[in-house]
């Protein structure tokens, strides 16, 4: 379950998802990515999160996969209340989140497979288990033939399902992708979709950031509409 | 046909070397730079353990002569025709004397037997040890006055001498432990400066394994076992040829802390150097990177939410 009450996020340079630079102060003046923004995603449930270029997508995928924490307000994810959890408890919260992000974030020095064990290695799985999962979700990507190569010689669509793969190895019980199918043609992006539908089936709560309308025509489901970074509508 | 497998097996080698090596540090903390630094340094902590290791042994060995630090002589009739008790009370009085005693006969026998024999033939000559309440500025006035205060004394200053060797070997040292201080500084300094550098590099890298619910004890652990291992091959390195130097040291001194120069290398006194130290110089190195590594990193994470 995800649950945001009254979450504003004012992007402060020093709690830059990716690390602020060196020197950098929290900064005022900006203008907040959200406001005032409520809603509650069901156990198990499928959403799109809609909205134009800047409306606050990534940011909402952001504080639900605890790499950022709301400037007001609260959010809850998995049972764990953002505001009151310790630091340290949160990467275990973490491990049960599997994230595709807009811009993939595979590790540029490993090959895919090592990229799609990363999860399961850092969460400590034994290595024959790990070979086992990861030649699975490998197979299930269609990644086998590309298993040793670099991210940097594979296609965007291949860079996108790896980024899959390394998101739902770890069997998440919230799987977020952030514009999964950008840049793909229809096909890819259908695979993709595809890809995670199945996941939804497994019983995996599914949150996908899109701007592709006609996926969404294909693949009806309820939607968060954010505009300027407030909520306006849902359902 | 033996060699597409082997090539196989080197490419699965790298593969799963790689897996271990998320971050890739292997790279960006490369065997080259820090190891020879650390090496450096190494050999700079060896030498002035050595050296304030041999300033001790010259100290603990100068020491007893240095106690006394004057003597006076007398013919050895003194002892029985009263001369003796007068001189022990006229040095007595004088403000720089703080203890005037007379030698025993059997510790004077003992000292001179290697050069007399068991039963010497000459009469041994009544010593006088002194004392003193402070090292004189100028040794040879205050024997000069020794000299005219006890009429048919001979003064002997070369404990004085012996007082302000001891007191250089006493700061030696001193200084060897402040060089030790400032080596181990530069190092967690040069450790600091590297992992800094690599964490630059890895920046995406570090925040992706935190995204994906690293630890800051797994991303730091495993700054730390690079940094420690490198630091403790460097150290090694550095204390592996600082041992020869050291021996060579150790030979020149030997003749001072009573021993023998050695002929050649293997006569050189291997056994002299601090072993036990030497040994624990490059387990200090890699503690000490383990730790700079794992302080430096930690603090860098907790800027990540
Ligand atoms: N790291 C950041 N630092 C500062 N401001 C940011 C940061 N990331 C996003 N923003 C700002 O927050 C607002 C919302 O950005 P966000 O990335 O959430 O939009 P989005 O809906 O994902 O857009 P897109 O569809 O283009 O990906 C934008 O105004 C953006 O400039
Ligand atoms: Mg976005």
């Amino acid at each position: 379950m995800v649950r945001f009450a009254g979450v504003g996020l004012r992007y402060a340079n020093a709690a830059r998802p990716v690390g602020g630079l060196a020197g950098d102060r929290p900064g005022a003046g900006e203008p907040a990515a959200l406001h005032d923004v409520s809603f509650t995603l069901p156990q198990g449930s499928f959403h799109w999160l809609l909205g134009p270029s800047g409306a606050g997508k990534s940011s909402v995928l952001r504080l639900m996969q605890l790499s950022l924490r709301p400037t007001s307000g609260s959010v809850e994810v998995l049972g764990a209340d953002l505001s009151r959890i310790r630091r340290r408890d949160l990467p275990a919260l973490r491990r049960r989140i599997g994230t595709v992000w807009q811009d993939f974030r595979l590790l540029p020095h490993l090959p895919v497979q090592d990229n799609v064990a990363l999860p399961l290695r850092i969460a400590g799985r034994a290595e024959g288990q790990i070979r086992a999962d990861v030649a699975e979700m490998l197979r299930w990507a269609g990644l086998e033939s590309k298993a040793g190569q670099l991210p940097a010689t594979l296609s965007g669509g291949e860079q996108q399902r790896a980024a899959l793969a390394r998101a739902v190895v770890m069997r998440p019980a919230l799987l977020l992708a952030d514009e999964p199918t950008g840049n793909l043609d229809t096909v890819q992006a259908r695979r993709v979709l595809a890809l995670l539908h199945e996941m939804h089936r497994l019983g995996t709560t599914v949150v996908v950031a899109t701007h592709a309308e006609a996926l969404v025509e294909a693949y009806p489901a309820p939607a968060l509409w954010l505009e300027r970074g407030r909520l306006v509508s849902h359902g | 046909m033996a060699e597409p497998r082997l090539r196989h097996g080197a490419e699965a080698r790298l593969r799963r070397s790689r897996g271990r090596d998320p971050l890739g540090l292997r790279r960006v903390m490369s065997d080259r730079l820090l190891p020879a630094l650390v090496a450096a340094m190494a050999l700079l902590a060896a030498l002035a353990i050595a050296g304030a290791r041999g300033a001790a042994d010259l100290t603990s060995r100068w020491e007893g002569g240095a106690a006394t630090a004057m003597t006076v002589q007398l013919p050895s009739a003194a002892a029985t025709d009263g001369r003796l008790t007068r001189a022990l009370a006229t040095l007595a009085a004088m403000p720089e004397v703080a203890e005037a005693r007379a030698m025993d006969q059997a510790r004077l026998r003992a000292l001179l037997r290697p050069w007399l024999g068991e039963a010497p033939a000459v009469p041994l000559p009544t010593i006088i040890e002194l004392r003193l309440e402070e090292l004189p500025r100028d040794p040879a006035a205050l024997a000069d006055r020794i000299a005219t205060a006890v009429p048919g004394g001979a003064v002997e200053a070369h404990g004085v001498w012996v007082a302000r060797l001891v007191a250089l070997a006493r700061s030696l040292q001193a200084v060897a432990l402040a060089a030790l201080l400032l080596v181990a500084g530069i190092a967690t300094a040069v450790v600091a400066v590297a992992v800094r550098a690599g964490i630059a590099a890895r920046r995406e890298a570090i925040t992706i394994l935190h995204d994906l619910g690293a630890t800051d004890t797994d991303i730091a652990g495993r700054f730390a076992a690079r940094a420690a291992l490198l630091v403790g091959l460097g150290g090694l390195a550095g204390t592996l040829v600082a041992a020869p130097v050291l021996a060579g040291f150790a030979d020149l001194a030997a003749p001072l802390v009573g021993g023998q120069p050695g002929v050649d290398l293997l006569a050189l006194p291997w056994g002299k150097l601090p072993w036990l130290e030497l040994a624990l110089l490059p387990c200090l190195a890699a503690g000490l990177g383990w730790l700079t590594a794992q302080a430096t990193v930690r603090r860098w994470l907790r800027r990540l939410p």
